[in-house]
């Protein structure tokens, strides 16, 4: 599966839509990393625990994405997105989004 | 007595304070030494936020979305001065600093990774930010292939 963040991918010409596609999750860090962080914000620096946290969240939404995709019988994902949001003070939403498309190489 | 009692009350604060200025000063300093290094070694992976793709695409080029992200704090000292700001307003420089430190970073990190794939040039880059405890998250990501030149 294709997946840019253009609208476009030079020699591949796009010959059916298949319609927005989007994949979320909502993580919430433990206690362990909390403290951890709690000392970081003292030093200043990474928070690495957070870092890995948000990684894992964004492969896991763009996980669920590409499923959706391969559901509707798309062969790539265009115009990629992400987004994030503080849901609540312990949880953040990761969101990717893009529209599913069939290709064919020129 | 009670000019003890009163340092001994303030003692932990000023630790904070203190480690915060000395300690984080470092990070920070080291952090910039780091990000001013990388940045000149991958000099050779071009970057643009251009939606179609310039300088061309090799034929047969694998074409991929990237992307990369860092989660970075401030130290308590800082994080004192930005909270004196909000009360006078005006611009808060520590937080300014933090957040340019963050970006450096992550666009470190994804040229780091359109390098691991083979790929040397990146379009389309987009940043998404968000506040996390008393942090900056900073996501990065577009699209890595090989230029035509």
């Amino acid at each position: 599966m294709i997946v840019v963040s253009t609208e476009t991918v030079p020699g591949y010409r796009i010959t059916e839509v298949k319609g927005i596609v989007q994949g979320n999750t909502v993580r919430a860090k433990h206690v362990g990393r909390d403290i951890a962080a709690g000392f970081k914000n003292l030093v200043g620096g990474e928070l690495k625990g957070y870092t890995e946290l948000l990684t894992e969240a964004r492969r896991e939404a763009l996980e669920r994405m590409l499923s959706q995709a391969s559901e509707l019988g798309a062969n790539a994902v265009v115009n990629l997105r992400f987004a994030t949001s503080m849901i609540s003070a312990g949880a953040a939403e990761m969101m990717a989004y893009g529209t599913a498309v069939v290709m064919v190489q020129e | 007595m009670e000019e003890l009692e009163l340092l001994i009350y303030f003692s932990g604060f000023i630790f904070l304070f203190l480690l915060g200025l000395i300690v984080g000063g470092r990070n920070e300093k080291n952090h910039l030494k780091k990000l001013d290094i990388e940045e000149k070694e991958l000099e050779d992976i071009h970057c643009s936020d251009i939606k179609s793709f310039p300088e061309g695409v090799k034929p047969g080029s694998t074409i991929t979305a990237v992307s990369a992200q860092v989660v970075i704090a401030n130290d308590y000292f800082k994080t004192l001065a930005g909270s004196l700001r909000n009360i006078f307003g005006g611009e808060v420089k520590s937080y300014e600093l933090l957040i340019r430190r963050g970006r450096r970073e992550a666009v470190v990190r994804l040229k780091k990774e359109a390098r691991e794939l083979g790929l040397d040039t990146i379009c389309n880059i987009r940043f998404e930010t968000s506040n996390i405890s008393n942090g900056a998250e900073v996501l990065v990501y577009g699209t890595a292939y090989e230029r035509n030149t």
